[in-house]
């Protein structure tokens, strides 16, 4: 359907709007130095953003607020404060459900505590975007980086991707709409990063001029009618009969349950083409020791690959970009010459490394080890996980530290 | 082997402003042409109580994120640390390389002979650099303590000039800049304080070009090389 959204060359903030191709590939970058938190907000700034709720909570409360100066600058729509992480997500529901492209994000005990809203989103089809900055949740509290809240985002039926650095962060936030607001897929996305490793790090990034932005959403090309209140019941409560108990009922919300995992399936091929790939490889290709990771897990294996070339290793690393949907093919390929296979992570439970056995089962000879992990905020020294495959893999260390 | 990284921890108490210093650090390495990262510690931090903050300086580009637990450099921001035990680490040293240097602020020798011993067997150098009374004799506040420690690092390892030093400490205090909430309330009273920013930034860079050439004094003294390379040649951009 051909709106005047989709001729539009101006938004809002009167930023140039750009094809997404031209915004992510083409236009010239400069080098800046900052933090993870305000790499969310630089690219907030380019996405032609119509809403952001916020709820402060570590670490992710700079990221939110920085989302709400571009409020005060003109680059966001509509800005406000949720009285709950719960109501901040039911509240942007809200906003997509009325047709704004809408941002938020969270943190840890915030994500939980909002949980209920998570397969909401998913099922009722709003392409909403979460930054999740990931920190501890068990008792005794911790503020500290630990992504054991990921897994229970795994089957929510939102997309699930995780950033390494600010950079990845503000490739994939502006990548993130462009996919999720695609007429087949039409999913929330969440955008993950470990908190503190990524939102409190200040490192160089690259990004295209800020007078430029992404296309604005057009609603009028989502699956389901934006919210009509002329018409009601609203959105969510527009089909009834599945709240009946007969098997009728049964089967629809069965059959919406898969096709919400259907859309995320159908995401690949945008996924693919904006994130450059759904994984990337670091380090010889022929190695036989794999690490397979994302995030900060995925960095300091990088840093382990170097020192593992030092002690005359060769080793390498798959970096997973999403996790929803997930890189199976991918999996597949990177392990066929691989004897071992690593999965360090920043967790107890190694739910990642859950996600690696059940795609290669049957599948791959390489022996599966997960880990090393750590969790509650302590770091991952590359010097650690290189002694971890060296005394598994039977070789002697010589000057690691 | 050759150095390829730097590693730098600093252990410090709240409000001494590590976290900016190694901001700063990061910012000048990076305008300097090396790669760089910065990243502070986060607990539930509040003023006297430890904090700590990390830089990483490197030829290529880093990956690593996170605590330093092997520093080529450790730079002691407060007595405490070492006398009360105000450190995330023990002793406070743990985990340092061969060779490395620990900068500490302090007017007298806080060393054990055990610690000495330790630090010698891995012929680690020890400079006991009294930063904030160098602070208050030339900025005239303790609260440059943090441009002191600075100086002291870069002059005594060698790959980061006083340009590059000014940039990083202009780029933080004349830029818009948001670290969090309390750092931006902290910024407006160090302001008032103050009176005038530029003032403030002359200051600061006096403190820390003072540093700079004592701490380049000392190193030559001690015979210690420059820690890294030149910078690797890197496309302006």
């Amino acid at each position: 359907m051909q709106t005047i959204l989709d001729t539009v060359t101006y938004n809002r903030a009167g930023q140039k709007v750009v094809s997404p191709d031209y915004l992510l590939f083409e236009a010239p970058r400069t080098k800046h130095f900052m933090t993870g938190s305000e790499a969310v907000k630089e690219a907030v700034k380019r996405a032609s953003v119509d809403a952001s709720v916020s709820y402060p909570i570590t670490p992710q409360s700079e990221a939110a607020h920085l989302i709400g100066e571009l409020w005060v600058e003109g680059y966001v729509g509509v800005y406000f404060r949720g009285e709950s992480e719960f109501g901040v997500m039911s509240e942007l529901a809200g906003c997509a459900m009325a047709g704004a492209r809408a941002i938020t994000t969270t943190s840890g005990p915030g994500t939980l505590r909002a949980m209920e809203n998570f397969p909401m989103w998913a099922g009722t089809r709003i392409p909403v975007q979460l930054v999740l900055m990931a920190r501890g949740v068990n008792s005794p509290l911790s503020i500290q980086p630990d992504n054991l809240e990921v897994s229970f985002m795994l089957d929510t039926g939102c997309m699930i991707w995780y950033a390494e650095n600010a950079q990845d962060l503000f490739d994939m936030i502006l990548a993130g709409f462009v996919v999720a607001e695609q007429p087949d897929v039409h999913v929330p996305v969440v955008s993950v990063v470990d908190g503190f490793f990524v939102s409190h790090t200040r490192e160089a990034i690259m990004l295209p001029p800020d007078d430029i932005a992404l296309p604005p959403y057009n609603p009028y090309k989502a699956p389901m009618p934006v919210i009509d209140a002329e018409v009601p019941p609203g959105r969510f409560l527009r089909d009834p009969f599945v709240m009946k108990s007969n098997y009728i009922s049964y089967a629809t919300h069965a059959s919406w349950q898969w096709e919400v995992r259907s859309a995320i399936e159908r995401s690949r091929p945008y996924a693919k083409h904006y994130l450059r790939g759904l994984a990337e490889e670091f380090g010889d290709p022929e190695a036989e020791i794999l690490f397979v990771a994302c995030g900060t897990a995925a960095a300091q294996a990088k840093e382990a690959v170097r020192l593992l070339e030092d002690e005359g290793i060769k080793a390498r690393v798959l970096k997973l970009k999403t996790i929803r949907p997930f890189p199976t093919e991918e999996l597949i390929e990177a392990t066929k010459n691989a004897k071992y296979v690593f999965v360090p992570e920043f967790n107890v439970v190694g739910w990642l490394e859950r996600e690696v056995k059940s795609r290669l089962y049957g599948l791959s000879n390489a022996e599966i080890i997960g880990g090393p992990r750590v969790a509650g905020g302590m770091t991952m020294p590359a010097e650690v996980i290189v002694h971890e495959v060296m005394k598994l893999t039977g070789k002697e260390v010589k000057h690691v530290i | 082997m050759k150095r390829r990284r730097v590693n730098i921890r600093m252990p410090a108490l709240g409000g001494q402003g590590a976290v900016t210093a190694a901001h700063i650090i990061a910012t000048a390495a990076d305008y300097e042409g090396y790669y760089a990262v910065s990243n502070p510690f986060f607990g539930a931090e509040k003023r006297m109580a430890p904090a700590e903050s990390y830089a990483r300086i490197g030829m290529e580009p880093i990956f690593d994120r996170g605590e330093v637990v092997y520093p080529d450099v450790i730079m002691v921001f407060h007595p405490q640390v070492i006398t009360m035990g105000k450190s995330y680490t023990m002793p406070f040293y743990s985990g340092i390389k061969r060779k490395g240097l620990i900068i500490i602020n302090t007017e007298e020798d806080l060393l054990t002979e055990e610690d000495k011993e330790r630090l010698e067997q891995l012929d680690v150098k020890v400079f006991n650099f009294p930063a904030t009374k160098f602070a208050i004799d030339i900025a005239g506040t303790e609260l440059s303590t943090n441009m002191a420690m600075i100086g002291a690092l870069f002059g005594a390892i060698g790959v980061v000039g006083v340009e590059a030093i000014e940039e990083g400490i202009k780029s933080r205090f004349l830029k818009k800049f948001v670290a969090s909430g309390g750092t931006a309330s902290l910024d407006s009273a160090l302001e008032r304080k103050f009176k005038k920013k530029l003032e403030l930034i002359e200051k600061n860079l006096n403190t820390a070009k003072a540093a700079y050439e004592l701490a380049q004094k000392w190193a030559q003294e001690n015979g210690i090389e420059a820690f890294l390379p030149p910078p690797p040649k890197r496309v302006a951009v």
